[in-house]
């Protein structure tokens, strides 16, 4: 796993609160890891916060993976 | 300085997350002794506050929804039921469509300029009253509220007008309810990244113009909105009522760009 990808899981492991052999690549914030749309507004904000991207809001719209999230980040980041 | 909260209790409506200036307000209370309850609306906030109050040592957590007048007076029914009195209330509530906190406001819809004038301006009114009740030995109300509701900023559009009218509410409260000694003030904080402020259009510009153009050349913290929170919510400001107060690092009185401050690009 790519460091972008570890540290990802390990924002998404501590704000849903879910075990980190779930925060699989493929899986769904909603439909896998239970988060609602205040948890995906939250998380791309601690994103933002930890890489130092900007995540705008047509792009988060798109984020619906882990994975999604790792690509946006990797592509973006400074 | 300690206990200047010792033995007030208060009620918080609005908080969202640990991001949030209602928090920030929250904290600095509980740290000077005040004991707190929360409301909050709807599951997904229901189970964000709860821990935040947990934090704070305050088990009193109960719904409210301040667009319905039965809700919101069962709320208050529910808090008489913890506490006979109340000290003091932290308005932190605002809402629109978030579609239309983008663009022109001059395309403003009735439905959501109906919606965001109720709840974020009413609702003060409507909560105003019913705090006032539980207040026999007067009290403090604050509310928040931000310039776009003084001066023209982009995106922010109805919730520049509903903040006017908030604003205006402040004065007319102060004035109704000051010979009870009920204080009443909002706080006009700068830029903060919250919940909130993340259904506004272009926000990190906005973030981003603050810090390199305010005085202090920086934006504000959720921990300078909770100190002076805790002024208007503590004695320290007893003689202060109607008041609108900046805590935006001095943004308000600048008129122009600063000489030192770059050309930014929208991101």
């Amino acid at each position: 796993m790519s460091d972008t990808a570890e540290r990802v899981q390990k924002i998404v492991v501590e704000h849903l609160g879910v075990e980190a052999d779930k925060v699989t690549q493929d899986a769904s914030f909603i439909d896998d890891l239970g988060a609602d749309s205040l948890d995906i507004v939250e998380l791309v904000m601690a994103f933002e916060e930890e890489f130092g991207v900007e995540i705008p809001d047509d792009a988060a719209e798109k984020i619906s993976t882990v994975g999604d999230a790792t690509k946006y980040i990797e592509e973006h980041k400074g | 300085m300690t206990g200047l909260m010792e033995g007030k209790r208060g009620l918080i409506m609005g908080l969202a997350n640990d991001k949030s200036l209602a928090w920030g307000i929250a904290k600095a209370c509980a740290a000077q002794g005040a004991q707190l309850a929360f409301t909050y609306q709807g599951e997904a906030l229901e189970k964000r506050v709860r821990p935040l109050a947990e934090q704070l040592g305050s088990e009193i957590v109960f719904p409210c929804d301040v667009s319905d007048m039965d809700n919101l007076d069962a709320a208050f029914e529910t808090l008489k039921s913890h506490w006979d009195s109340l000290d003091f209330v932290v308005h932190a509530i605002g809402f629109s469509d978030k579609s239309e906190l983008r663009g022109k406001y001059v395309d403003t819809s009735l439905d959501n300029f109906l919606m965001t004038m109720n709840i974020s301006a009413y609702s003060l009114v409507a909560v105003a009253k019913r705090a006032a009740a539980m207040m026999p030995d007067g009290g403090s109300i604050l509310t928040l509220t931000y310039y776009g509701a003084e001066k023209v900023i982009p995106h922010y559009n109805v919730m520049g007008v509903a903040k006017a009218a908030l604003e205006t509410s402040v004065q007319y409260l102060a004035n109704d309810l000051g010979p009870d000694n009920i204080r009443v003030n909002a706080i006009s904080a700068g830029p903060i990244k919250t919940l909130a402020a993340s259904g506004i259009g272009d926000f990190r510009y906005i973030l981003k113009w603050n810090e390199l153009n305010s005085p202090l050349r920086r934006n504000v913290t959720i921990d300078d909105v909770g100190g002076s929170g805790l002024y208007f919510l503590s004695d320290l400001s007893s003689g202060v009522t109607g008041e609108v107060h900046h805590v935006d690092a001095g943004y308000h009185v600048v008129g122009m760009k600063q000489e030192d401050a770059p050309d930014i690009a929208l991101g």
